[in-house]
């Protein structure tokens, strides 16, 4: 185990993109990996991050909580049920945004680094305003989740602007729910594409396909990265290898439809 | 899916897939984002051309126009300065 600890944000610009599957999925992947990772969910009034990883019954304290001294970090640190080497800081529910100011997620940040952890993952509200503001106040490296589509690399786009301005130079790239097909038939936009028009400065980090099985373990609340079969659980694994400086190729997303996945379908099931 | 690039191809319309147009449209758009300057940014461009130009020139200051403006396929910084008279020493200026 390494004894710096890397604080990544993970933002997105616009709502929906999947930050939250991301941040649980990228988590728990590494906490597979031995790393001591706190998952950190600065979405003050819209909490989600605990449904994702299926802890939402387990919360007593929330940042706000910790922020307002009405509990310590280490209360307030949930583990998660499968692997105690993940931990999620919950956001509170009842409260807004304005609830903690920039110094005071900075504060949070080093009381988490304080616990021991090798990587904090801050999962970054939807918008450009405090919540952002925030959520990128702490971290020292960031990756920007985009669907290939144009309304969400636009906000990509923008996203990496504010970043550049914090010092969050260089950001990391995810695009997310990418429809294989489509793009094969000329119909949605390729990873490609999406790298073309944001340009050489964000650094593509990961690509994950479109996968129905996201919704399934989103209800089951168990991050599809736990589960082997999954083309979408790979490709977070993967990412989590690339995090720690692994050279890992990019998945063969078109190799699935041939016959032999078909089969392969056939005798395990979904995938 | 091949016959249909053949009557696209055909019909003259090869590179005007749903992708390709997204992915023109995106670019536009993004030169578009990328090149609106803050007002304030705007104000201190306009400061700073003044002060430059005045060492030289006279310039009607109420008149100076700075906009960004885009054409169909292009973004410039457009300045309109209406000069009211040549400094006499700006044809010999101080080194």
């Amino acid at each position: 185990m390494s004894d710096t600890c890397r604080v990544i944000v993970i933002t997105s610009g616009k709502g929906g993109v999947g930050k939250t599957t991301t941040t649980a999925n990228i988590g728990a992947a590494l906490a597979n990996m031995d790393e001591k990772v706190a998952l950190l969910d600065t979405d003050i009034g819209l909490r989600n991050l605990d449904l994702a990883l299926g802890l939402e019954n387990r919360i007593v304290y929330d940042i706000v909580d910790v922020v307002e001294g009405r509990a310590k970090m280490r209360q307030a640190l949930i583990k998660d049920k499968r692997n105690p080497n993940l931990a999620l800081l919950p956001a509170a529910q009842t409260r807004d945004k304005s609830a903690v100011n920039i110094r005071q997620m900075q504060q949070i940040v080093s009381e988490v680094k304080a616990e021991g952890y090798t990587f904090i993952l801050i999962d970054c509200p939807a918008g450009i305003e405090q919540g952002f503001k925030n959520a990128t106040a702490g971290a020292t490296e960031a990756i920007v989740v985009t669907n290939p589509e144009m309304a969400s690399v636009r906000d990509a786009d923008r996203i990496i602007g504010l970043l550049e301005a914090q010092e969050l130079r260089n950001p990391m790239l995810i695009v997310n729910r990418l429809r294989v097909k489509m793009v094969k038939n000329q119909e949605a936009l390729s990873v490609e594409d999406v790298q073309e028009v944001l340009g050489h400065s964000v650094k593509l980090l990961g690509i994950i396909p479109e996968d129905e099985g996201i919704i399934t373990s989103t209800n089951r609340g168990e991050p599809v990265a736990l589960t082997d079969t999954s083309m979408s659980g790979q490709a977070f694994r993967d990412i989590a290898r690339r995090l720690k400086g692994e050279d890992v190729p990019f998945l063969d997303l078109e190799e699935r439809t041939g016959i032999l996945d078909r089969l392969m379908q056939l005798f395990v099931g979904k995938r | 899916m091949l016959l249909k690039e053949i009557i696209d191809r055909l019909l003259g319309r090869a590179d005007k897939n749903p992708r390709g147009v997204a992915r023109d449209r995106l670019k536009l758009v993004l030169m578009q984002d990328r090149s609106a300057l803050p007002a304030s940014v705007m104000e201190q461009i306009r400061k700073e051309i003044l002060q430059v130009l005045s060492k030289y020139v006279e310039i009607d200051e109420t008149a100076l126009e700075v906009n960004v403006e885009r054409a169909d396929d292009a973004v410039a910084l457009i300045a309109n300065i209406p000069i009211r008279n040549v400094r006499r020493d700006a044809t010999n200026p101080a080194p």
